[in-house]
């Protein structure tokens, strides 16, 4: 059950024109684990959380989400498979039209039939799970910080408590006391909804912070999986001077005395 | 795999117990929604309820959040609720929903009358209007501030971007203001000969283009033509660098980016817009004669002729004065909106948006005002 893979990459290649991002690239995100992707600038971490959630196209390679292989659905069941995970875009990509409250209803307006009070009553739940106070369900994204507007990305993602939560950078450009507040909030909630996250981040706390897994990018693939203890074991130059550097030692340094 | 959500009710000596079974999920909401509201409508004796929850398969926030609402409401009837049986996976999870369920605040829709909104969003758009008219205004003189600045040391004027605005906004205009004149000149000879046509009046065609183009219709295309263009342009500009905050950053450097972008692009339109319309005035013409040299047989030297005893000077003049005037209005309109560009990438498309739409409608005011002047001073 522990080992079960919900999200499983298998010889992936993406590439822009002649640039190629990902060469023979093989990941798997276990059920219920958060497994936190980390690479240098300009190595396709983002490009593989878009490849996975469809929004590029794989040149070559295998994608198994929850079971099945999203480019080979039709429109339909495409549909029912990515209301099974929720994302959260770097800025929350909150739509500015709408407030937070109806960015969080805008999957049950369109995919269930709610009435319109229970929409309004969820969506405040969300909105208090997320931690936000709760008249920000009546503010539209401009006027929130960014710190908010991250959360409110966030209760948009688990609108429809979705199996597998995707973030990308969920703590860049936050101060490092909403950064670690965001960290504890997402292990909170990964752990009382039972969430799978797929996690693209630079940001070291989090990572000592939250991640059961980490997946490391380089050379155009995955060069390691493994936890905290596993990279520290590692050798490999980028790796070392990532987890070894100053950094990377104080981030060790703050989780130890946690 | 996955299983209906239900629930039913048993009486017990203290009250009664609810058995929910099934995946509670926000698929299934709605649907149990309506069910328990009619339950606990009905159902008030006891006191106690016990929500048996051993055969929930699945839990997620949207059915948590329905049983303990549920649990709520039988509370507020004097009932005590007790909840058994939940799966040692979800009772993290409700008790996460328990500690944030509450009452949604009442700010989520606007709850006014219509007629109250209606009357609100009038008043919204006078205010509106009105801060935009001073900001206006508050504009034009720091224009002329630096204006003055740039007079008394001319080495404040900014040639370079000087010719590239008037490069961009007046040469490069040519051919989109050429082609438009010169069919609306030709457009205009032909309904107007086919209509004077019925009264044999048909040699006053060429009167008729060029008094209307001449006095009206040359300056308003072209400005009318360079507002869509450059006064959108202006705003973008501006809007985009205010947005990537380097006009804070040229303030921070001693730069005065009223002198740097705002100076060098009104005086460019400025300088351009009366030869524009002078080109345009000319291309109206010429669209006229073409039209009734094919459509009356006036060969072009009679247009000529009729040309000279029907126009003055002042009959192009008039057309002419109105061109800075309309200049400096689409200038400013254009730089003030890019100025009020806020940090997102929506407002320059925003304020793009508004440029246009302002500068359009005050170059209409503009010309209805002149064409009251020109009539009171009688030329």
């Amino acid at each position: 059950m522990q080992d079960e893979a919900v999200i499983d990459v298998r010889g992936l290649r993406t590439q822009f024109g002649d640039h190629v991002v990902h060469e023979n690239l093989d990941l798997k995100v276990r059920k219920g684990e958060v497994l936190g992707i980390v690479g240098g600038s300009g190595t396709g971490k983002s490009v593989l959380l878009r490849t996975i959630v469809g929004l590029n196209r794989p040149a070559a390679g295998h994608i198994n989400v929850l079971g099945e292989e999203p480019s080979e659905l039709n429109e339909e069941a495409r549909q029912a498979l990515e209301q099974r995970w929720g994302i959260l875009f770097q800025d929350g990509a909150l739509f500015s039209a709408l407030t937070v409250a109806e960015n969080v209803q805008v999957a049950y307006r369109e995919h269930l039939h709610m009435p319109e009070e229970m929409m309004d009553e969820l969506a405040a739940l969300k909105v208090r799970l997320v931690g936000l106070p709760i008249d920000a369900a009546s503010k539209y994204p401009s006027e929130l910080s960014g710190g908010m507007r991250k959360r409110a990305g966030l209760a948009r993602a688990l609108a429809l408590d979705p199996e597998i939560l995707f973030l990308d950078e969920p703590t860049a450009g936050l101060d490092p006391i909403g950064a670690a507040a965001f960290d504890r909030l997402l292990k909170e909630l990964q752990q009382a909804l039972g969430l799978t996250v797929f996690l693209v981040t630079h940001d070291l706390d989090t990572l000592y912070a939250t991640c059961d897994r980490i997946a490391v990018l380089a050379d155009k693939r995955v060069i390691l999986t493994g936890t905290i203890e596993d990279m520290m074991a590692s050798d490999h130059p980028w790796i070392t001077e990532y987890f070894k550097g100053p950094r990377g030692r104080s981030a060790r340094k703050a989780q130890g005395q946690a | 795999m996955s299983q209906t959500p239900n629930f039913r009710t048993e009486e017990t000596g203290s009250g009664f117990m609810f058995l929910a079974s099934g995946d509670w999920t926000v698929r299934q909401a709605a649907a149990l929604d309506t069910a328990l509201e009619e339950l606990s409508a009905a159902r008030a004796r006891g006191a106690e309820v016990v929500f048996d929850l051993k055969n929930v398969t699945r839990l997620d926030t949207a059915g948590a959040w329905l049983i303990d609402r549920t649990a709520a409401r039988f509370s507020s009837q004097g009932l005590t609720p007790r909840f058994e049986g939940l799966r040692s996976e979800f009772q993290t999870l409700f008790a996460t929903v328990q500690a944030n369920r509450g009452a949604c605040p009442d700010t989520l829709h606007d709850m006014r009358p219509l007629a109250v909104q209606i009357t609100a969003r009038i008043g919204d758009a006078m205010l509106a209007t009105g801060e935009e008219v001073r900001g206006l205004v508050g504009y034009f003189g720091v224009f002329l501030q630096a204006l003055w600045r740039a007079v008394k040391s001319p080495r404040r004027l900014r040639l370079v971007p000087l010719i590239h605005h008037m490069e961009k906004a007046g040469f490069d205009a040519l051919p989109i203001v050429c082609l438009i004149t010169f069919l609306i000149g030709a457009v205009i000879a032909q309904q107007g000969a086919e209509q004077l046509k019925r009264f044999g009046a048909d040699v006053y065609t060429v009167n008729l283009v060029a008094i209307i183009f001449l006095r009206e219709v040359g300056i308003l295309l072209t400005a009318i033509i360079v507002a869509g263009r450059s006064g959108s342009a202006f705003a973008a500009e501006i809007g985009s660098m205010k947005m990537r905050e380097e006009i804070d950053a040229m303030r921070t450097l001693g730069l005065d980016p009223v002198e740097m972008l705002i100076v060098p692009r009104v005086l460019a339109l400025v300088l351009t817009l009366p030869l524009l319309t002078f080109i345009a005035d000319i291309m109206g013409l010429l669209g006229g004669a073409v039209t009734v040299w094919m459509l009356l047989d006036t060969t072009p030297g009679v247009f000529l002729v009729r040309l000279q005893e029907a126009a003055g000077f002042w009959t192009f003049g008039v057309g002419l004065l109105k061109a800075p005037f309309m200049a400096i209005t689409i200038a400013l309109i254009g730089c003030h909106c890019g100025m009020k560009v806020t940090g997102s990438a929506e407002s320059v498309g925003q304020q793009t948006t508004q440029s246009v739409v302002k500068s359009i409608f005050m170059v209409i005011i503009l010309d209805a005002l002149f064409a009251m002047f020109f009539t009171a001073v009688g030329i």
